[in-house]
């Protein structure tokens, strides 16, 4: 499977100015997947056994209201890196992943990747570095959505 | 063509009346639970000054108090002058009780305004945060309506929720234009919302456009602005490209009592557009 999907992988932006053998490495725990629109792709709680490199389309990160229905909490595109709880125990996912739309993606498997990751620590670096900077942008995305920058008062309050 | 822009025009329609006009309000249309707009014509039937994208009038309502509204309507539309406002305290409430027939005070167009004549030829990249995409609004009607003028369009728009975005059907339309590319996006939504959730930065990096030759006009709260700044940056669009209109509490409107001095700057003479590097300093001081 490697050898077929490997050109492709290259693409996406999550392998750009990574090392082949890396890639190599990856490309082993990689296949294609494809879900139509409304697709429930993950359950909170449940194994947290792959992430998915968004190739086309858009999914969204959910969770059950408080109020009753589901609340959207952010949405990834194409050329976006999705999950990283098969890397940080207890490897469930910590949210629903739906299909907004049609998507094409790259579904990688994470316990594949974490035997490589425990096998080769140099490998398990560079995975740790690539997802530690996709935490930080999660991050801040998520503090400025906390902040409620649209409807505050325009002003800074002035003492 | 130089890739550095001069501050915005200089040659802009400016008034310097202390004297409100009295205007009718035409109409009136809710936006959302919060904003609406208002087309206000001379109560004379007189001619209406001609305004620049990016300026803002003083609206006065009798008995309340004056505020500092940009104009939102196209430049072109010599009828009417269009107002998008949010209630948020005492003027913009008495301003939303004003039914169609009513009269308010109107004194501009004040202010410095978008560089619609540097930036022709351009990849054009509007970001707006709520409210922040009234004062954009008359830009993008100008580059719609002289559309071979300028590059590849990109409309970045966020709101707090799908209720909460203004110029609905509008963006929807803008998204069918050719070679326009619109992104929205909401910080929490339901599942009927099928667009983008999460902070409108985050759009940056997905929009195409050339950084090479685009030129930012950002308008909305002053940490969105330094936000996208630095997200504009990390994807190579220089900083002397990016224009950002800013909001400080205003009384005179042109350049006497200093109510909105900001740094060396006072918005209402030297602004509300300046270009982003600047202002970039002041923008760090809380205190400004
Ligand atoms: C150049 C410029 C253009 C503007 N364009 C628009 C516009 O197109 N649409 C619109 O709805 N608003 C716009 N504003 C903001 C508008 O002027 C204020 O919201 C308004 O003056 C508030 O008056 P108020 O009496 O209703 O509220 P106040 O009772 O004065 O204040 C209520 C709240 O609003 C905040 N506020 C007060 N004055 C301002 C101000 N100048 N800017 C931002 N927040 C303020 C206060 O911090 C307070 O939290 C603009 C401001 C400027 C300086």
């Amino acid at each position: 499977m490697s050898t077929t999907l490997e050109p492709i992988l290259r693409k996406h932006p999550f392998f750009a100015e990574m090392e082949d053998a890396t890639i190599q490495l990856i490309s082993g725990c990689a296949k294609n997947v494809r879900y139509r629109a409304g697709k429930l792709v993950a359950k909170q709680g449940t194994p947290a056994d792959e992430f998915f490199l968004i190739r086309e389309g858009r999914l969204a990160m959910e969770m059950p209201s408080p109020l009753g229905g589901t609340q959207r909490l952010q949405t990834a595109d194409d050329g976006d890196v999705v999950g990283w709880s098969w890397l940080v125990p207890p490897y469930h996912w910590h949210f629903d992943l739906r299909a907004v739309s049609e998507v094409r993606a790259f579904s990688i498997d994470g316990r594949c990747l974490r035997n490589k990751c425990e096998n080769d620590p140099r490998f398990g670096y560079e995975m740790m570095k690539r997802f530690s900077t996709l935490m930080a942008d999660r991050l801040e995305a998520t503090r400025l959505q906390l902040m409620d920058l649209y409807c505050g008062p325009a002003l800074p309050t002035i003492p | 063509m130089s890739t550095c822009f001069d501050d915005p025009d200089p040659e802009a329609p400016k008034a310097v009346s202390m004297l409100p006009e009295p205007y009718v309000v035409v109409s009136r249309n809710q936006e959302t639970a919060d904003t609406f707009t208002i087309a206000l014509r001379p109560a004379d039937g007189g001619v209406m000054r001609s305004f620049a994208p990016g300026q803002f009038n003083m609206l006065y309502a009798f008995g309340t108090g004056e505020s500092a509204i940009s104009i939102s309507g196209s430049p072109e539309d010599g009828g009417v002058l269009v107002h998008t406002i949010r209630r948020v305290g005492a003027v913009t409430s008495a301003l939303d009780r004003l039914a169609p027939g009513s009269v308010v005070g109107l004194r501009g167009p004040f202010g410095s305004p978008w560089p619609m004549q540097q930036v022709r030829g351009r990849d054009l990249v509007f970001v707006a945060g709520g409210i922040g995409l009234a004062p954009l609004r008359p830009a993008i009607l100008q580059v719609f309506s002289h559309r071979a003028d300028y590059g590849r369009i990109v409309i970045l728009a966020g709101a707090r929720s799908p209720a909460d975005v203004i110029f609905h059907d509008e963006l929807h339309s803008w998204m069918q234009e050719p070679d326009t590319e619109v992104q929205l996006t909401v910080d929490r939504a339901d599942a009927d919302w099928h667009h983008h959730v999460g902070v409108v930065t985050t759009l940056i990096p997905r929009a195409r456009f050339d950084p090479a030759n685009a030129v930012a006009m950002v308008c909305g709260p002053e940490i969105m602005m330094r936000f996208t700044a630095v997200e504009m940056a990390r994807i190579g669009l220089p900083e002397a490209r990016i224009f950002v209109t800013l909001e400080r509490n205003m009384k005179c409107a042109v350049g006497l009592c200093g109510h909105c001095q900001f740094g060396p700057e006072f918005i209402c003479r030297d602004g509300p557009v300046f270009r982003h590097d600047r202002i970039r300093h002041w923008f760090s001081h809380r205190e400004v």
